[in-house]
């Protein structure tokens, strides 16, 4: 197998905790996320799996009680530091959720936009080729592009969900955060994220939340094994799978427990 | 916990047992026909080819069935794809024996070319061997395993003398030289059925551990 080459860390968990009230879901968790691969986490429901992913972009604390303590570095930059404002690194650090959720009163082309027109830009031509460029890399333009100015939700389930990815997109981040993105798809629209998410990874880098094993062997790069609360092992997709250093991994992933 | 995995690998394990079965018994048939100057025992090679040929394809068919169905992972994924590459060695294995058998009617044929003694403990430890890896792959008994391994090298090294003693036959008296081929192409097949164990030793390893030790790779 060899010496084992990580592409540049673009994103860097240490010793991260996360709370709900008295409650630590998260007992100290370190994991490196190479820049341009897709990092599968897995584990079993109730493992930390969303709390971790809701760490990396700040959005954990949102929650009534919650709160992180540990590093996580974007760039090498604590995202957590004092001067840090984590609206900004929500732009910085998109997510996309389990259940798609397009903004209801806004057209498609809007709904791509809103993160733009958010801060501020309102010029078309500033807008349009974004919209487009979004539209292309979440794999939904050739559908959607007569029809931009129909609501969102008028679309079927899977290309609302590229309809989400496209938004995230559309600000230009450097990470994608995805906490099970197809759990609520139908197997055809599985498959054409799962394609683009191959795509996708020429621009950006991806932590996905997945409690489908196929998939995380299909799709990703690297993969992160999860387990009350911590994070077991973690290592190249192909070695996890064939071959777990950990004895809770192997029970995991072949089915023995989860 | 039992998973559905586990009943269809045992299934598969019974039936590459049985499989393992039918080619110890034709390599034992093979041998001792030609040791002891009884063709007739030939014959039965014949009939266990066949059944070998048959468990060569349900054994495959069993396994894209698993794979198919049951998207094994780690240890299930490398047993499954060891018992893909073990179930070829064994079909080959079956081969080899018909192959000592051709070549062995040829051989009584004519009168004994001298009494054989390198050559039958060759068929022993080539025995030895295939016993062995298979026990390893049921057992899943890594020491078994590495044991196979290393036989080789002894079977190799018989092998070369018994291709040294019958160039000295064939040299002194050319009366000699059809047998000696017939006796040097039947050593040829045993050592190829030694490669065949070795073969099932180094999957029987991968299956265990992951690694990947052939071709000295590591
Ligand atoms: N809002 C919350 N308040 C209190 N506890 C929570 C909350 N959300 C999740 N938890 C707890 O935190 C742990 C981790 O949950 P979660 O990160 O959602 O796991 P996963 O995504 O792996 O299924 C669980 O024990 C869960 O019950
Ligand atoms: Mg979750």
């Amino acid at each position: 197998m060899g010496v084992e080459m990580l592409n540049s860390v673009e994103l860097e968990t240490l010793g991260l905790q996360a709370y709900f009230g008295q409650v630590r879901a998260l007992h100290g968790v370190s994991l490196q996320v190479p820049r341009h691969e897709l990092t599968a986490l897995i584990g079993p429901s109730g493992c930390g799996k969303s709390t971790f992913i809701r760490c990396l972009n700040r959005l954990h604390e949102e929650s009534p009680g919650a709160r992180a303590e540990g590093k996580v570095l974007l760039e090498g930059r604590d995202i957590y530091a004092p001067t840090v404002d984590p609206v900004l690194i929500r732009r910085r650090i998109g997510m996309v959720f389990q259940r798609p959720n397009p903004f209801p009163a806004m057209t498609i082309y809007e709904n791509v936009a809103s993160g733009l027109i958010l801060a501020g830009v309102r010029d078309r031509r500033v807008l349009d080729p974004v919209v487009e460029r979004s539209l292309k890399q979440a794999a939904l333009w050739d559908e959607v592009k007569d029809q931009l100015k129909k609501p969102g939700t008028r679309l079927s389930g899977g290309q609302q969900q590229r309809l989400c990815i496209a938004r995230a997109l559309a600000v230009d981040p450097p990470v994608l955060l995805m906490d099970e993105p197809t759990s609520a798809l139908d197997p055809i629209s599985t498959a054409r994220i799962e394609e683009l998410l191959v795509d996708l990874k020429k621009a950006v880098t991806v932590v996905m939340v997945t409690h489908n094993m196929q998939q995380a062997a299909r799709v990703s790069d690297r993969t992160a094994f999860f387990l009350l609360g911590e994070m077991v092992e973690s290592g190249r997709t192909d070695a996890i799978f064939t071959n777990p250093a950990d004895s809770r991994t192997e029970q995991y992933i072949t089915g023995r427990f989860g | 916990m039992e998973r559905q995995i586990d009943v269809e690998i045992r299934e598969l394990k019974d039936l590459i047992l049985a499989m393992g079965c039918c080619v110890e018994k034709s390599i034992e048939e093979a041998t001792q026909a030609l040791i002891l100057r009884e063709p007739d025992r030939f014959k039965k090679v014949y009939e266990l080819e066949k059944t070998i040929n048959e468990h060569h394809i349900l054994v495959d068919e069993a396994c894209v069935r698993i794979l198919a169905r049951q998207s094994p992972l780690a240890a299930d994924l490398r047993w499954i794809v060891a018992t893909i590459k073990i179930n070829t060695d064994l079909e080959r294995m079956g081969d080899q024996a018909v192959n000592i058998s051709h070549n062995g009617e040829r051989y009584l044929t004519e009168p004994a070319l001298k009494p054989l003694i390198d050559l039958p403990r060759m068929a022993s430890e080539v025995r030895q061997m295939v016993r062995s890896c298979l026990d390893a792959f049921v057992r899943k008994d890594l020491a078994l395993a590495e044991q196979v391994l290393q036989q080789d090298d002894v079977v190799d090294q018989l092998k070369n003398e018994i291709l040294d003693e019958l160039k000295a036959f064939m040299a002194r008296d050319p009366q000699s030289i059809s047998r000696a081929l017939n006796l040097i192409l039947i050593a040829r097949n045993l050592e190829r059925l030694g490669d065949h164990a070795t073969n099932i030793a180094e999957d029987v390893i991968y299956a265990l551990t992951g690694k990947d030790i052939r071709h000295g790779h590591s």
